[in-house]
C-alpha cells in the first residue's frame, strides 16, 4: 500500500527536487494512512532520507543502471511498486522523471498527472491540481485508475522535514535485454555550472543586451548569486546563446524562487514559461515593457549600467551576510 | 522509411486563455488553432528525411472535424497523407491508445510526436505510445539521424545533453532543436492547392476508457502591482529581495 517515491541522485547525492517529492509523498501517505517507500539507484548512504519522512528505502545497486535508462528504470520502479502493493507513485518533473513516467504509467496501468502543484484536493475521488496551458491556467484532474502516478512540479510544495526511519533494503529487479535497447553513448553536461532545473535563482537576458559579447555581466551576476543563466527565445534563435537556455512556452519552464529578467520585453509566450517562479525582478529601459505588469520588482533603466552596479552591491551584501 | 507524425491541434501561443460553462470548458471563442509547436519541429524533421533520404510521411490527429484545417496545414507543408481519428481527445492515455491502434496497423518505422502539447502539457502521449507499441523511445529529442535500421538521437537532459542509439521502430518526443526555428516552413500557394487533393482519411475510434478527467479550470490570481525601484537606489532593491521576498 505504501506510497512509492522515485529518489533521484547524482553521483550518490540526492537531488533537491527528490527531497521535495519525498516530503510530498510523506503527506500523501498521511492522507492515505500508509507509509512511504523510496527507491534509489546506485546510492550508498540513504540515512538522509529519514529527515524527509521516508520509512523504507529500496536500494537498487546495479552497474548496468549507472547511466539513467528510462525503460530499465521504469521497469525497476514497476517491480518495486508491485512488491510494495503501491497505489500512488510520486516522481519529480526532472527531464528523467518526465521521460520514465509515461512508460511506467502504461506498465502499471496507472493514470498519470504531470505538473502537479499541490497536495491532492481529495483522496476519494482522487483529484489533483496541476498547471495547464503552459502556466496560464490550473486544471483539476480526477484520476480514475486504481494505481496513480503524480509528477510534482519543482518548488510547488517545498522541502519539508519529518522524521522517519529510512530503513534500507536491497532490491534487485529482474531486467531483460529489452530494457536496454536505448543506449547512452555520450553525456555532455557542464560541470560546476548550476542548471536551470536545479537553480534557486535564474538570471535571464534578452535582446536588450544587443549581442552575445555582452553576456559577461550576466554570467558575473549569476555567479555572485549562485544562479543559472537563461535567455529569451529570440536570443536563442539568433544563436547568441545555446538552445538549452531558452526559457518560455516552447523552451524550458522555470519554476524558481527568484527570476531576474534583464532586457526581456515579456512576450506572452515567455511569461507563460516563467509564471511558476515565485518572485520576478525585471530590469528594462522601456517602462512600457509588458514584463513589468508580471513582475514583483522592477528597475527602469539601462541594464549596462544597472547590472554591473547591482553585481558589486550584491557581492558586498554576500560578504557581509556570509 | 515510413514516418508517422502526431499532430496536436492547439491554441496559438499568443492566445488568451479563458474558460466557459462554470470553468469546465476551454473557451475557443476567437482562438486561432495551430499545429502544436513541438509537433511542427518534428514534422519539419520528417520532411527533411523525406527529401534527403526518401521516406513517406503521414500525419495523424485524434479529434473532431474542427481539427481538419490543422491537418490540411500539415499536408500543405508536405506530408503525404493525413489521418483523423474521429473522437474528441480526452486524456493522454486515450489519445495514445487511439494513435497506437493506427500506428500498429501502419507498420511505421518512426513515429514523431511533440514532447508535450502546449494546451494540456501532459507530456505523456509519446512515452505511452512507445510503451503500447513496444517500440524504443527517446524523449526531449533535439537531434535525430537515421542510418538504415539505426537511429542516433540527442536528447536534452537537465543541464546538458546526451547522445543515445537505438534501433527502429522508434518513437520520438520531439522539440525545438530537431530543426531550427528558421527551418520551419510556411505553406506556399502550391502546397496549399496540393493539400486539398491529398487524402485525409477519417478513421473511427476504438473503445478506450479514460484514466484521467480534467474536471475544472482556474486562472492564476492576478498579481499585485510591480514595486519600482530607483536605479540609483539598488541597496533598497537588495534589502527588499532579502527581507521582504526572502529570496537572497
Amino acid at each position: 500500500m505504501s506510497v512509492l517515491v522515485y529518489i533521484e541522485s547524482e553521483e550518490g547525492k540526492f537531488k533537491k527536487a527528490s527531497l521535495e517529492v519525498a516530503s510530498y509523498a510523506r503527506e500523501v501517505a498521511q492522507m492515505l494512512q500508509t507509509t512511504v517507500t523510496g527507491i534509489t539507484f546506485n546510492t550508498d548512504d540513504v540515512s538522509e532520507l529519514a529527515t524527509y519522512g521516508v520509512d523504507k528505502v529500496l536500494k537498487v545497486n546495479n552497474e548496468k543502471l549507472k547511466n539513467f535508462n528510462a525503460e530499465a528504470y521504469a521497469d525497476t520502479i514497476k517491480q518495486a511498486a508491485e512488491k510494495e502493493g503501491t497505489k500512488v507513485v510520486v516522481v519529480s518533473q526532472s527531464a528523467n522523471s518526465k521521460y520514465l513516467a509515461p512508460l511506467l504509467a502504461v506498465h502499471l496501468n496507472a493514470g498519470y498527472a504531470s505538473n502537479v502543484v499541490s497536495l491532492p484536493e481529495s483522496a476519494s475521488p482522487f483529484v489533483v491540481k496541476r498547471t495547464a496551458f503552459t502556466n496560464k491556467a490550473f486544471n483539476f484532474t480526477k484520476i480514475d485508475t486504481d494505481v496513480k502516478i503524480l509528477g510534482v512540479s519543482k518548488n510547488a510544495f517545498g522541502v519539508k522535514e519529518s522524521q522517519a526511519s529510512a530503513t534500507a533494503e536491497d532490491f534487485s529487479p529482474s531486467l531483460t535485454s529489452e530494457d536496454f535497447s536505448v543506449n547512452v553513448t555520450n553525456v555532455d553536461k557542464a560541470k560546476d555550472k548550476v542548471t536551470i532545473a536545479d537553480a534557486e535563482i535564474v538570471v535571464s537576458a534578452g535582446r536588450g543586451l544587443k549581442g552575445p559579447e555582452n553576456w559577461g555581466m550576466i554570467e558575473d551576476l549569476a555567479e555572485t548569486l549562485g544562479a543559472a543563466t537563461a535567455c529569451s527565445k529570440p536570443v536563442s534563435d539568433m544563436g547568441w546563446r545555446p538552445h538549452g537556455e531558452h526559457v518560455g512556452q516552447t523552451g524550458k519552464p522555470v519554476a524558481t524562487n527568484l527570476y531576474i529578467a534583464i532586457g526581456i520585453s515579456g512576450a506572452i509566450q515567455h511569461l507563460a514559461g516563467i509564471n511558476s517562479s515565485k518572485v520576478k525582478l525585471v530590469i528594462n529601459n522601456d517602462p512600457e515593457a509588458p514584463f513589468f505588469k508580471a513582475a514583483d520588482y522592477g528597475v527602469v533603466g539601462d541594464a549596462f549600467e544597472i547590472v554591473p552596479k547591482l553585481n558589486e552591491k550584491l557581492k558586498e551584501f554576500k560578504a557581509k551576510n556570509a | 522509411m515510413k514516418i508517422l507524425v502526431c499532430i496536436s491541434h492547439v491554441p496559438d501561443t499568443t492566445s488568451k486563455i479563458n474558460f466557459t460553462d462554470n470553468n469546465t470548458q476551454f473557451d475557443t471563442n476567437g482562438v486561432q488553432f495551430v499545429i502544436n509547436p513541438n509537433d511542427e519541429f518534428g514534422l519539419t524533421r520528417a520532411m527533411w528525411f523525406k527529401e534527403k533520404q526518401g521516406a513517406s510521411v503521414d500525419v495523424i490527429n485524434v479529434g473532431g472535424p474542427e481539427t481538419e484545417p490543422t491537418l490540411r496545414k500539415a499536408l500543405a507543408i508536405g506530408a503525404d497523407n493525413a489521418i483523423r481519428v474521429n473522437t474528441p481527445a480526452k486524456d493522454g492515455f486515450q489519445v495514445a491508445k487511439q494513435l497506437a491502434n493506427v500506428a500498429k496497423n501502419g507498420a511505421y518505422d518512426l513515429v514523431i510526436a511533440g514532447r508535450e502539447s502546449i494546451d494540456y502539457n501532459g507530456g505523456m502521449v509519446p512515452g505511452m505510445l512507445a510503451a503500447l507499441l513496444q517500440a524504443n523511445f527517446v524523449n526531449t529529442c533535439i537531434n535525430l539521424e537515421i542510418e538504415g535500421e539505426n537511429a542516433t538521437a540527442i536528447r536534452e537532459i537537465d543541464g546538458g545533453k546526451e547522445t543515445v542509439t537505438a534501433k527502429l521502430p522508434l518513437v520520438i518526443g520531439g522539440q525545438k532543436g530537431l530543426v531550427e526555428e528558421s527551418d520551419l516552413r510556411i505553406p506556399n500557394m502550391r502546397g496549399i492547392m496540393m493539400a486539398r487533393k491529398k487524402p485525409l482519411y477519417v478513421v473511427e475510434p476504438i473503445e478506450v476508457a479514460v484514466q484521467t478527467e480534467a474536471e475544472k479550470f482556474e486562472k492564476p490570481v492576478p498579481r499585485g502591482a510591480v514595486k519600482l525601484i530607483d536605479p540609483d537606489n539598488l541597496d533598497e532593491l537588495i534589502e527588499l529581495l532579502h527581507s521582504e521576498a526572502k529570496v537572497i
